[in-house]
């Protein structure tokens, strides 16, 4: 394994409680460390885009913007119906 | 809220420079006219009322539509959804090809992204789809005055079909479902139908609200066959009667602006899962559901479900027996629930009641409500 310059890395502090879990968690998986199981389950998370690029997000009406949702309420009132 | 059909609402609707340039771009593009159900089918692709679809059926999905009640990619899918060339032209739109389609006085209202034209057997597709070839039912009078040539591929909307009726009650499923989740309701039962509202269906709408958070009134104001009761009719009669009979904060009524096709139980299943589309959880099926004459047994739309499995569905059917007025249990009732005779319940065909208002007769109060009678009077005198 290539030792990683220092200088490229940052610490991150999780609880504890949080640390030790994970840690039994990874027994019997491969991952050789806490820090290597986050850095890969980040890692994933990251390649997705986040909830600030996306210009949809889930709600209980369905896939709409923020401004949909507006102009549908508004419509809805509009007609009567809220 | 329940998914809509296939997981995701569909939104083939564009807006702001989008809609400007693809409007732009229509201008330069061949023109096809729509009839009124492709109308009504394009403004419901587009509003997403027919998920998963994008646009109208490319021949793999038609075929498999029409053979085995699936879209190409095994999801249920029990109605073509097609669009049929109008000219020797359109017979020659090929794969990558784009075409304009408009309204009757020529507004361009969408662009089709064409990925294939094809040739179709209209005796075989009524066969299949409407079970039967005679010439008196209505949708295969409808497939013989149109091309055997269709055209499938994905729609854009730039403009909505213009409305002047019932404008105030023209809601999309994104706003059905806004309004449902505003209310609270989880649990939405869904009404469809083409005929006035009788007792016998305000009885089963009540059957359903009492199991139910809310209920979704939503007749069709589509194409219909010319001795239908006009729909101008119909939602006058539901207005009335949800202003006196009906708690306000239980029930919405919206139009469905889909054409009939009196498919009866491939009709029920198509009936149903737009309605998921709506934000609907359960969905009312009575006797012989869109059928016509006598093409269809009493309870064909009830049985059809059982071909698939209810999670393929995934809006739950209620399914009602025949409904009623019984003179001796003094009440409403359906023959899973009254043990008496016929000559003791109140039930009259559409056919009679036609001939009760021309005669200047009113329907029982057993069978309609006064309220209703005297609409359905005035409308007929």
């Amino acid at each position: 394994m290539v030792a990683r310059d220092p200088s490229e890395m940052v610490t991150l502090k999780i609880p504890r409680p949080l640390y030790e879990r994970l840690g039994q968690l990874i027994e019997g998986t491969g991952f050789r460390s806490v820090t290597e199981f986050a850095t890969y389950v980040l890692r994933d998370l990251a390649s997705h885009p986040p909830p600030a690029q996306r210009p949809e997000k889930e709600l209980a009406t369905g896939r709409m913007t923020d401004a949909e949702l507006a102009a549908a309420r508004e419509r809805l009132r509009e007609l009567g119906y809220l | 809220m329940i998914h809509p059909h296939g997981g995701r609402l569909v939104n083939r609707m564009v807006s702001g420079e989008a809609r400007e340039q693809l409007a732009k771009r229509c201008d330069q593009l061949p023109k096809l006219a729509l009839n009124q159900r492709e109308l009504a089918d394009l403004e419901m692709i587009a509003a997403g009322a027919m998920s998963p679809l994008e646009g109208f059926l490319t021949e793999s999905d038609y075929r498999s539509v029409v053979n085995s009640m699936r879209l190409a990619n095994g999801m249920v899918w029990s109605i073509p959804v097609a669009l049929s060339a109008k000219s020797d032209d359109h017979r020659q739109l090929k794969s990558g090809d784009e075409v304009a389609l408009v309204d009757e006085a020529g507004r361009a209202l969408a662009v089709m992204a064409v990925d294939d034209c094809y040739e179709v057997d209209h005796d075989y597709e009524a066969q299949m789809v409407l079970r039967t070839n005679d010439d008196g039912h209505p949708g295969v009078q409808y497939l013989q005055s149109i091309s055997p040539v269709y055209i499938g591929g994905t729609i854009t909307m730039i403009r909505r079909p213009e409305h002047k009726d019932f404008v105030r009650h023209r809601l999309e499923p994104k706003e059905t479902r806004v309004l449902f989740s505003t209310r609270g309701w989880n649990r939405i039962a869904a009404f469809q139908t083409r005929n006035p509202i009788h007792r016998a269906h305000e009885y089963l709408q009540k059957c359903a609200l009492e199991v139910t958070d809310g209920l979704l009134i939503h007749p069709l104001v589509g194409e219909t066959k010319s001795d239908d009761i006009p729909a101008d009719v119909r939602m006058r009669c539901y207005e009335e009667l949800i202003s006196k009979y009906y708690p306000s904060d239980r029930v919405v009524l919206s139009v469905f602006p889909a054409a009939m096709r009196y498919a009866g139980p491939r009709e029920a299943i198509f009936h149903a899962l737009v309605r998921k589309n709506y934000g609907c959880t359960h969905f009312i099926v009575g006797r012989d559901h869109a059928g016509v004459g006598s093409y269809y047994g009493t309870y064909d739309a009830h049985a059809i479900f059982g071909e698939f499995e209810p999670q393929e569905i995934d809006i739950t059917p209620l399914f009602f027996d025949h409904a009623f007025f019984c003179r001796v249990c003094g009440n409403m009732a359906t023959t899973k629930t009254c043990p008496h005779g016929k000559d003791e319940h109140v039930f009259l065909s559409g056919t009679k009641v036609r001939e009760m208002l021309g005669k200047g007769e009113l329907p029982p109060a057993e069978f309609t409500r006064p309220e209703v009678a005297k609409l359905l009077a005035e409308a007929s005198g």
